[in-house]
């Protein structure tokens, strides 16, 4: 007889997925599973807070593209994994969370470590199941590597009562999917492949928006093809970053409220958007009323309930990315052997671009005597990163300067809290990523407030060797907040200051037994990175001292039209007659449509 | 009030009618009635959701298919569907008004349940119009207790909903 444990099952089953490394935290519910980890191949690595298992696993799965698992005990240790998962939700994100849970008899009546973590979850997962039954353990595992795998991926949580850990039985692995509920589709509709083939031949100023989506897909060859096919200009999202390289002459950048000046009109003035897995975000429309008002839309997308949530397309296709663009591909290819001349003429369009392009570029704001800025080290820290390199950023400014000024050439080498847009972030994910990348390069850019929010993993990174360059851009605030109390709140600073000093980040580096640097001057950037990137064997951190009143530019206020994209501080102020200068107002003066008003 | 009636089919597992109940409260949709059971195969409950027909339901529906037990949803059409609901009705009735108040009843075709000295309950079935008529001549003699199911309905003519996906899934279980 083939008796084992359920805590048994589960290690055996997570096997028989191929998981390599788990991410956790043990505690008094899990403490079962923990036992037979010893014994087990796969890897595990100790967060030091439950939250920061839960990004290692989402910077492991966006890194490697397969699934990211975090095992934590019950009560807190479920509870603190919610950022996390609600995080994957938004950004779907394939992870399988595990939870301990009290014995099954005293589950609902408030034991000690009890939180009902499949309620608590169930809005910010795309499954979750409480595993009564120890002959369910081997199917509810291999159903949950499924669902948060295919269609659109996701977080799906598995909440493990002691007793089900505890009770032997006769183990036997699961040969099928019990889902009868849950079928993706993948191939799009053939008429309206033909019918988004129509679309293409017919348009003066077609814009492909690639989005997250093409990179879950790994749709990016495809992609590619598509684009040069039909000579079609291209934008990527803040999730899509790499999913198209930046050095191809027909990338146009980053849509979106802080997005390159190009991309962001080429969509406003386009007549067809080329949808690939991207969902109409407020963050990428502004005003959404006033977004591309002239385009038609191909939309295509593995889940059926973004088509036409925000922007009615149009020409629908549900679909997976890859293979969709694939069949457009194909369809297109059949339609020009028919006739040649089928795709129209588009340089007109590319001469404006072009255009646009020479004349809009990212601002270089550093000046030779003043303080250093931010964007002069994302930009240093881009040139030495090889193409095989990965970056990951926390949220704020320091984000979207390294989301605009770092190139990137290929998908998975650009992680980012996109859609919940989670402070703290940045260090376990970076972590993640190196775990299941450790042959590649992979630097954190983080703020000084993002970094602080789960900081403790950098004993995870030093205990683990998870040799991870940490870059904190430090400038001694809550940037974006400040930004927008700045610009909107007329300079009224209200809790966003930090500081500089508290904490030393170079004594905290050393705290933690790992190299510190610091760096304030445009002239020690190359030299700090020298040092910092001869290290091998060991995490390093590097505290970058810049100009905390230095702000993110292209944007487009909250709410606003696209068409009102501002390029610079000065643009800014312009539009309210002050300067800008310290002791002049900010914001106040601003025209109604730039206010920031009851919008995200 | 205008209303759309949705019949959902779901896998009878723990915890179907919160995913789907909190789904429809997290995306801004008030229920206006809900009834749930088991249909004539076992594994698979068949969940009855009215909600007013000024929201836009489509994306709550395609929101809805995306839960991993749902397995299926129509939306019934008011003329091509029966809709039902069970209210029991329990009405003061004292010796001299109980005959008018039983005859009242009658005539809409409700059963007498539970006879008390002084109260009499009804159960009663129809549509909402028709229990609302019944409740409104009620309502004079002192209505001491109103319960209401919520709302069941079920397409017209032969075709069945529950054929397809749903019985696949009683072959596989």
């Amino acid at each position: 007889m083939n008796e084992i444990t359920g805590a048994q099952a589960v290690i055996r089953a997570l096997e028989e997925q191929g998981v390599e490394v788990i991410f956790g935290h043990p505690g008094g519910a899990i403490l079962p599973a923990y036992d037979p980890l010893l014994a087990s191949s796969i890897r595990h690595v100790l967060a030091r807070h439950e939250q920061g298992a839960g990004h290692m696993a989402e910077g492991y799965a966006q890194a490697t593209g397969r699934v990211g698992v975090a095992l934590t005990t019950s009560g807190p240790g479920g509870t603190n994994l919610v950022t996390a998962l609600a995080d994957a939700y938004m950004d779907s994100v394939p992870i399988v969370a595990l939870t301990g849970q009290v014995p099954t008899a005293a589950v609902g009546g408030d034991a000690f470590q009890e939180a009902d973590i499949t309620g608590i979850t169930m809005p910010v997962t795309k499954h979750n199941e409480m595993i009564v039954d120890p002959e369910r353990i081997s199917g509810a595992i291999k159903e949950a590597f499924h669902i948060a795998s295919t269609g659109r991926p996701g977080p799906v949580l598995l909440d493990l009562p002691k007793d089900v850990l505890n009770t032997t039985f006769s183990y036997e692995p699961a040969d099928r999917l019990a889902l009868p509920g849950y079928k993706p589709t993948m191939r799009g509709h053939g008429r309206m492949v033909r019918e988004a083939v129509r679309e293409i031949c017919a348009a003066e100023r077609p814009v492909i928006y690639a989005g997250g989506g093409v990179i879950k897909a790994n749709g990016h060859e495809a992609l590619r093809r598509l684009a040069e096919q039909a000579n079609l200009p291209v934008v990527t999202t803040l999730m899509a970053r790499g999913a198209f390289p930046d050095s191809h002459p027909q990338h146009l950048g980053m849509p979106g409220m802080h997005g390159h000046w190009t991309a962001v009109t080429a969509m406003q003035k386009a007549d067809l958007l080329i949808t690939l897995g991207a969902r109409f975000d407020d963050r990428v429309t502004g005003n959404l009323e006033a977004f591309a008002p002239d385009a038609r839309v191909i939309h295509v997308d593995v889940d059926p309930a973004e088509i036409g949530k925000n922007r009615e397309p149009e020409v629908p296709i549900v679909g997976d990315c890859r293979l969709v663009t694939e069949q457009l591909c194909d369809a297109l290819g059949s339609a020009m052997e028919s006739d040649p001349s089928l795709l129209p003429d588009l340089s007109a369009w590319w001469e404006t671009l072009d255009t646009w392009r020479a004349e809009h570029p990212l601002r270089d704001t550093q000046q030779a005597e003043g303080p250093l800025k931010p964007q002069t080290v994302i930009r240093a820290i881009g040139e030495r990163l090889g193409g095989e390199s990965i970056v990951v950023t926390g949220v704020g400014q320091h984000q979207m300067w390294a989301a605009q000024h770092i190139s990137y050439e290929r998908p998975r080498s650009w992680i980012n809290s996109g859609g919940l847009g989670t402070m703290g972030f940045c260090v376990p994910a970076a972590i993640g990523a190196k775990t299941g990348c450790p042959d590649r390069l992979v630097v954190a850019i983080d703020g000084d407030g993002s970094f602080q929010m789960t900081l403790q993993e950098l004993a995870t990174a030093k205990t683990e060797g998870i040799p991870v360059v940490f870059c904190v851009i430090n400038n001694g605030s809550l940037g974006m907040v400040r930004q927008w109390q700045e610009l909107f709140y007329d300079k009224r600073y209200s809790s966003v200051g930090l500081g500089f000093g508290v904490p030393d980040f170079v004594k905290l580096a050393e705290a933690y037994q790992m190299p510190g640097f610091y760096c304030e001057t445009v002239e020690d950037i190359d030299a700090t990175l020298d040092k910092a990137l001869a290290v091998k064997d060991s995490p390093v951190l590097i505290d970058f001292r810049v100009d905390t009143d230095e702000k993110v530019f292209p944007m487009v206020p909250a709410g606003a039209s696209n068409d009102d994209i501002l390029e610079s501080s000065e643009e800014w102020y312009a539009q309210t007659g002050s300067t800008g200068e310290a002791g002049e107002p900010g914001g106040a003066g601003l025209p109604e449509r730039l206010r920031e008003g009851n919008v995200v | 009030m205008p209303t759309h009636t949705l019949s959902v089919l779901v896998e009878n597992k723990p915890g179907v009618l919160a995913r789907v109940s909190g789904l429809f409260s997290r995306r801004g949709f008030n229920i206006e009635s809900l009834a749930v059971g088991p249909t004539e195969v076992h594994e698979v409950s068949r969940m009855t959701i009215v909600v007013d027909a000024t929201q836009e339901i489509e994306q709550v529906t395609k929101q809805l298919n995306k839960l991993v037990h749902v397995l299926k949803i129509v939306e019934l059409e008011r003329d091509d569907a029966v809709t039902r609901q069970l209210w029991l009705i329990k009405v003061a009735a004292e010796g001299r008004t109980r005959g008018e108040v039983i005859e009242l009843a009658e005539v809409f075709r409700t059963r007498v349940v539970d006879v008390d000295a002084d109260s009499v309950t009804f159960e009663a079935t129809g549509s909402q119009d028709k229990l609302d008529a019944l409740v409104r001549l009620l309502t004079p003699y002192g209505i001491r207790e109103l319960v209401r199911s919520g709302t069941v309905a079920v397409g017209r003519g032969s075709k069945s909903i529950t054929e397809g996906r749903a019985l696949r899934l009683e072959r596989s279980a």
